[in-house]
């Protein structure tokens, strides 16, 4: 694995801050990866299209650092198969019904001082510690 | 235009994934192992996506209206705090802190071809289809 250097981290948060900032400055959207996915799904928002468009850029931006970096900026998963299902699971179930993810509460919405998103944040960021040690280093997965 | 702006902010936050470091799944992992060899990569990549935020949408929420024409700024409901937000929350957390994935960077890393991404995917779309109903 390679490390990332501190101020590269620091880059790519100012770059998805700014991906967010630009979404709200021109179309008014927050940028809640969660939501724009989970609206691709049916029945289809009727701006679809932005989003789908949104997503294929997202797919796409990797690509576009790999020759920068010189190496690919995408690891292998991290658990086996099984996990990875029941982990997919959990992930579109909870950010489904707690109306987001890691940008929209995370970085959208603390922007916007919500405490909606202040709890929801602590909540996941709490929850995934304890998650990633039980399972990692009590269960050994 | 609105296509164009969402492709534009979706390549550029794909980037900032990747430089982050976000779409290797044990970095991310590192930051939840608290107890174990905590790596703090992804407090510069929330540092940096919340002082951009933070700053920029105090000037960008002055404005009536987004920039676009027939385009209004869409909230999320001024909702109390409750128990889908609880449970859903937890239940993200519970499955982020076992495969290192929250929906950004799984999508983002979906062309690299590793299966399990695909698998992850798959399965976070049919939680999603089933948190909907």
């Amino acid at each position: 694995m390679v490390p990332v250097f501190w101020a590269q981290a620091l880059a790519g948060g100012v770059c998805i801050g700014g991906a967010a900032l630009l979404l709200m400055f021109f179309s008014g959207r927050v940028a809640g990866i969660a939501g724009i996915i989970n609206n691709l799904l049916p029945p289809v928002a009727a701006d679809w299209q932005w989003r789908a468009l949104f997503v294929i850029g997202l797919i796409a931006g990797p690509w576009l650092v790999a020759p920068l970096l010189g190496h690919n900026p995408i690891g292998l998963p991290a658990v086996n198969l099984p996990e990875l299902a029941v982990a997919g699971l959990l992930v579109g179930y909870g950010t489904t019904i707690s109306h987001g993810c890691t940008s929209s509460h995370g970085v959208c919405g603390l922007s916007m001082l919500s405490l909606r998103s202040l709890v929801a944040t602590c909540t996941f960021v709490a929850a995934g510690v304890v998650s990633m040690f039980v399972v990692h280093h009590l269960l050994g997965w | 235009m609105a296509r164009l702006i969402g492709l534009l902010c979706g390549l550029l936050f794909g980037i900032g994934l990747a430089l982050g470091g976000m779409t290797n799944p044990r970095i991310v992992l590192g930051f939840l192992d608290v107890a174990g060899a905590w790596n703090p990569t992804l407090v510069f990549v929330l540092c940096g996506a919340l002082a951009t935020t933070f700053i920029g949408y105090r000037f960008a929420l002055k404005r009536e209206a987004p920039v676009l024409a027939g385009e209004r700024f869409h909230f999320p409901p001024r909702k109390p705090i409750d128990a889908p937000l609880l449970a859903g929350a937890a239940l993200f957390g519970i499955g982020w802190g076992i495969a290192g994935y929250c929906p950004g960077p799984a999508a983002a890393s979906l062309l690299a071809g590793h299966f399990g991404t695909l698998v992850f995917t798959i399965a976070m779309l049919i939680g999603m289809a089933m948190g909907r109903r």
